[in-house]
């Protein structure tokens, strides 16, 4: 069942850079597919399996010629910010299949140097169901806005348990030198931050950042001979959640589907996760991704996430390298999930180490939480 | 001064699958598509019924009545017309029919919005090609 432990993670580069102006997004994902074929002892030749998505006009073309690549398994799997924890399963399996051997995934992005809105721009993409909707203003915050307003509506979720979230993570990105804001805030500095759209606020929402990074995938027997310790992707899987007719629970994501499937391929439960990298666009991202993984109840994700149980030393550490919301948001952040819980696993961490970890789950989400988003979740196990 | 007038905001594309809805609007009738041979209502317009994939599809005319299932106040958008509106209410409406719409609350302070408010549908001619479905309080 599963990858039968045939694939490993064996490289991880983030690129510390969060404001580069002088560098194309083109230039940040062959600098980070060096730092992680560095990491992994590995070739640009060896590469024969690669991955992105969000660079150029079809697919992985563009950046497999500006790496002059030649794989033998293409994979564009574009379903936002979530793709590169897709990649990671995506790789693994075509690895097992014996389609690939290594497997390359690369990403970059200059949203900050190039004054992109990320979240706020508007945009209209003309797909049938924008029509319906993007002449009322959707943005993507407001898309989160509207599921958070529902889950105070239904569970009486507070602003200050949102606020927790953000506060948590930023002091983790405090112990991260390259995360972009390291200052520590409170719960008072998160509500009186500006609303952006009700009820978000500023500092709930993630920051934007130039950055890049990129996961080196290869097989078992392959990084038997790399000389650093590789993490084995242990299950993974996807989903999508939309409007459904007209009839979706906004409190539900798509982690409701895609976390169980991983957990069982891996063979994990709840108790066996020692940390987790959660996508954290915004903070009530985090809160509904807990309860769908099944952390916690439907409603009960405003306590879980206080007194101290998501932060380091607490039951279940989440984003410790500062997250989307503190560190790194170039747009898209899945990769960064994945190369923050390799590291954790490989004990690289330092100050922000989790103690004994030795299974970390990654939860990506992509797109509009309250219109249409992807999920995908991925547990890796110490090598 | 046309230009100064001109709509600045997203039109929807009026296509074979979804003209039956637009056209009602202009008509500032409000219609919901109903799956005939599964009996399923849908939101947004479709040729085909995603439950069953068949064509036979039925237009109920709503009685434009809902209830406010949740809502945002924007305060920052960037989009050409909406960044002149600010702020703005976005909410999903559920009709009376079970069916949830995005759209805007109007005809109230964007403050006075609370999800569970009823509401009623308000028509917006905001071009002669174009009417949007818009919900205000009901009365």
């Amino acid at each position: 069942m599963g990858f039968d432990r045939k694939a490993v993670i064996a490289g991880v580069y983030e690129h510390p850079t969060r404001f580069a102006p002088d560098k194309t997004m083109f230039q940040i994902h062959a600098e980070s597919a060096r730092g992680a074929l560095e990491d992994a002892g590995l070739a640009i030749k060896d590469v024969d399996g690669y991955f992105t998505s969000g660079v150029g006009p079809i697919g992985v073309l563009s950046m497999a010629e500006h790496l002059n690549l030649q794989p033998r398994y293409l994979d564009s799997t574009s379903i936002g910010g979530s793709s590169f924890v897709a990649h990671v399963t995506h790789a693994a399996a075509a690895i097992a299949a014996g389609l690939c051997e290594v497997a390359l995934i690369t990403y970059g992005s200059t949203a900050s140097s190039d004054r992109f809105a990320v979240g706020t721009g508007g945009g209209f993409a003309g797909d049938p169901p924008d029509h319906f909707e993007g002449p009322f203003g959707p943005t993507v915050l407001g898309s989160y806005a509207l599921v958070a307003q529902r889950h105070m509506y239904e569970f009486g979720t507070t602003s200050e348990q949102l606020a927790e979230i953000a506060v948590t993570i930023r002091r983790h990105a405090s112990l991260n030198p390259v995360a972009k804001f390291r200052e520590s805030i409170t719960v008072d500095d998160v509500l009186a931050s500006r609303i952006v759209s009700s009820p978000l606020h500023l500092l709930d929402c993630c920051i934007i950042s130039d950055g890049g990074g990129a996961v080196v995938v290869t097989s078992a027997e392959r990084a038997r001979d790399l000389k650093k310790q590789s993490v084995l992707v242990l299950g993974g899987s996807e989903a999508c959640c939309h409007t459904a007719m007209g009839k979706r629970d906004l409190t539900d994501m798509a982690a409701k589907q895609s976390g169980p499937r991983a957990m069982a391929m891996a063979g994990v439960t709840h108790k066996d996760i020692d940390m987790c990298m959660i996508y954290d666009s915004f903070t009530i991202t985090v809160l509904e991704t807990l309860e769908n993984l099944g952390f916690c109840k439907k409603g009960e994700g405003g306590a879980f996430v206080q007194n101290g149980r998501i932060g380091l030393g607490g039951a279940l550490p989440v984003n410790t390298d500062g997250g989307g919301l503190s560190s790194n948001h170039p747009g898209m952040r899945g990769i960064f999930l994945v190369i923050e819980a390799t590291k954790q696993l490989r004990g690289e961490c330092g100050p922000r180490q989790v103690k004994d970890c030795e299974v970390a789950l990654c939860h990506g989400t992509g797109g509009m939480l309250g219109l249409r988003h992807s999920g995908a979740t991925l547990v890796l196990g110490k090598g | 001064m046309a230009e100064e007038r001109k709509y600045k905001k997203p039109v929807p594309r009026i296509d074979e699958e979804s003209k039956g809805f637009w056209e009602a609007c202009q008509r500032h009738e409000l219609y919901v598509q109903k799956c005939r041979a599964c009996g399923v209502f849908r939101y947004y317009s479709r040729a085909l019924c995603p439950t069953c994939l068949s064509s036979d599809t039925e237009w109920v005319l709503s009685s434009g009545r809902g209830t406010v299932y949740t809502y945002t106040v924007t305060y920052q958008n960037q989009a050409a017309g909406f960044r002149d509106e600010l702020p703005y209410v976005l909410a999903y409406v559920e009709l009376d029919e079970g069916v949830r719409m995005l759209t805007n609350i109007v005809g109230c302070a964007p403050e006075d919005v609370k999800v569970g408010m009823p509401v009623e549908v308000s028509f917006d001619d905001v071009t002669p090609e174009v009417t949007l479905p818009k919900f205000k309080p009901a009365s």
